[in-house]
């Protein structure tokens, strides 16, 4: 996923974006965040028409492309037809569908013959679980694996650090999962194969194997970027400072250090959110649990499109606003960022 | 014009750093060689045709006669990899070239121009990053069907703004550079300048960064045929060879899923080597 690239992408856009800090606080506050509630609505605009006008790049009537695979009487095809208001002009179908959308009305799944979002919403509390176990996997041994990396910068337990979020980064989840499935699950028979159990306690039991799965990719992630923050934070004045103060190392680390090296950490955040849910399609497939992500898999299968529609669009309106929300409150948790990012 | 040209090559050529070659970057060569060699080769080397049936040797062990064993269906495991390191390979490799020519363009284009463009540009890749590559992938067999083509295409669209940021980013630091008003006062044309004179020179950085690409392209591409989108059995693919055995696992056969997944670590692990590697040695130090 372009990991290194799309981190630093991100950062040069932060710093672009950023901007020049003029003018009373609280009005450059209101101005920023106006300009990225913007800049948010206007992506997902322009994110909404390529998700619906995507359709119309696939040769053929738009009726024959919803009802492929399927053996369409003339009354299926007038239902469609009325449904989608196939007939009405490209822009009106569109208008129709992102005022629906934006009332949580998605359409109706061809396959389920169900509301798409009804479909939806049965499956996307495991899928949640799933990314938020995976989640704190993640910040528990990325955050880790960071701090004892950049507190021993440059001796060997850095170097093993390293060449282990190295190999980490290198498991797709497939690949983790099968292995685990065949150790933990099949071998050794700790836990399930197949599932998501019921209840909460259970459905954790069942999410520990794909979680894991779906974590070993992205930990690299956290890993890297908390050591390089720290390492940059390790090496400022105002550290030495503390430490000539006779402050305990302790203290200077977690007060002085780690604090401010939170925002890369939480800016590469915002991108694990939208890939940990994308990946989360494959470990779901892997161990047979009915999320949002096995859904997309079953949906792409049948060719039932509406759903397809619906979920992509789901996932790219998360990574937006989750992205959008770590923007606008990274400088009022650290207000140095905003006012920093011009001068550094 | 000769004189200046030369005087303005000693400082367009900023030589890589040369360090003597460490062996884990030799290791991950030799590992990518062997698998480039053996795709090309496949049908000379693989000691059965990839999908030849035996009855007789269901899920064997690895033998003299089956060195890795064989399938659920009796195939020799060892020329599934084999004839699967072609579509493995193949894939990844039409992603990065696409990615990174449409990339480097788009990228330049922002990057020298400047102004609306560079704006209008901008504003494309950050719709464009919203959508992970997997993603739009999905999307794209969803709509154009199973198989090789269209997730290629759309992942090539998918890492493009990764390259043109970069290769923006590159283009706007060199822009400034003496060299390039010396081309702009000897009447040079700013089109010439920039794919003549510019390019090149942002070319390695670039191209580094395009090979850490590949090892994740292939990751995805691999999942993509593991969830039963990408290439379809009974080509021999490592993703698709992963997804027909998974079955198989429950029932204690896990070699015909482990030895393709091993198959994508070691190639994944061997391209992020190579392209940290080259990245260091190129030195280029990318403007944030």
């Amino acid at each position: 996923m372009a990991l290194d690239s799309s981190t630093k992408a991100v950062a040069a856009q932060r710093a672009a974006a950023a901007g020049p800090h003029r003018g009373g606080h609280a009005a450059a506050t209101v101005r920023r965040v106006a300009g990225k509630l913007g800049s948010l609505a206007l992506t997902l605009f322009l994110a909404s028409l390529l998700v619906f006008f995507s359709r119309f790049l696939v040769p053929g009537d738009p009726v024959s492309f919803l009802l492929r695979g399927r053996k369409p009487s003339p009354e299926a095809i007038a239902q469609v037809t009325a449904q989608y208001g196939l007939d009405l002009p490209p822009w009106q179908q569109y208008l129709n569908w992102l005022f629906g959308a934006l009332q949580g009305d998605w359409g109706r799944s061809l396959q389920y013959r169900q509301d798409v979002s009804t479909v939806i919403g049965e499956r996307l509390p495991v899928t949640l679980m799933l990314v938020v176990m995976a989640g704190i996997l993640i910040a528990i041994v990325g955050l880790s694996a960071g701090i004892v990396a950049s507190l021993n910068k440059g001796r060997v337990l850095d170097r093993a650090t390293l060449i282990g979020l190295t190999v980490l980064s290198a498991i797709p989840s497939f690949v983790g999962s099968i292995v685990l499935i065949a150790v933990f699950a099949v071998q050794l028979g700790w836990f399930p194969t197949f599932g998501s159990g019921e209840g909460f306690a259970d459905t954790v039991y069942h999410l520990v194997l794909p979680s894991i799965a779906l974590a070993i990719v992205f930990v690299v992630l956290v890993g890297k970027v908390t050591r390089s923050s720290m390492v940059e934070q390790l090496g400022r004045e105002h550290v030495e400072v503390a430490t000539s103060r006779g402050l305990k190392r302790g203290t200077v680390i977690r007060r002085h250090v780690f604090r401010n090296s939170l925002g890369p950490i939480l800016t590469v955040s915002g991108i694990l959110v939208a890939g940990l849910i994308v990946a989360s399609t494959i470990v779901e497939a892997a161990f047979g649990i009915a999320g949002i992500g096995s859904l997309l898999v079953a949906s792409v299968d049948r060719l039932d499109f509406p759903v397809v529609q619906a979920i992509v669009m789901l996932v790219v309106t998360t990574f937006v606003v989750v992205n959008a929300i770590i923007d606008i409150a990274e400088p009022l948790i650290d207000p140095r960022s905003a006012a920093g990012a011009s001068a550094r | 014009m000769t004189v200046s040209n030369n005087t303005l090559a000693v400082e367009v050529m900023r030589a890589p750093k040369l360090k003597p070659a460490n062996a884990t970057f030799g290791i991950a060569i030799g590992v990518i060689s062997v698998m480039t060699l053996a795709a090309i080769f496949a049908p000379f080397i693989a000691p059965y045709p990839p999908d030849q049936l035996d009855f007789a040797a269901v899920n064997a062990p690895p033998s003299p006669e089956h060195w890795l064993g064989t399938d659920g269906l009796g195939r020799d495991l060892l020329s599934r990899l084999i004839f699967g390191a072609r579509t493995a390979l193949l894939g990844p490799l039409l992603v990065v070239i696409g990615s990174t020519v449409v990339g480097m363009l788009l990228g330049l284009i922002a990057g020298w121009r400047g102004g609306w463009i560079d704006a209008v540009l901008g504003r494309i890749f950050d719709v464009l990053f919203a959508f992970p590559s997997l993603l739009l992938a999905i999307m794209a067999v969803a709509l154009f069907g199973k198989g090789l083509v269209a997730p290629v295409i759309a992942m090539s669209i998918a890492y493009a703004p990764f390259v043109a940021r970069l290769t923006r980013a590159l283009i706007k630091a060199e822009r400034t550079r003496p060299y390039v008003a010396a081309y702009r006062v000897q009447g040079f044309s700013g089109p010439w300048i920039a794919l003549r004179r510019v390019l090149p020179n942002v070319t390695p950085i670039v191209g580094a960064q395009s090979t850490l690409n590949f090892g994740y392209v292939l990751a995805e591409l691999a999942g993509l045929s593991f969830l039963g989108l990408g290439v379809q059995p009974p080509t021999p693919d490592w993703g698709a060879m992963i997804n027909e055995a998974q079955a198989g696992i429950v029932g204690g056969h896990f070699l015909p899923a482990l030895e393709p997944a091993v198959c994508v670590v070691l190639v994944v692990v061997a391209f992020n080597i190579i392209g940290e590697e080259l990245s260091d040695r190129i030195g280029g130090e990318i403007p944030a």
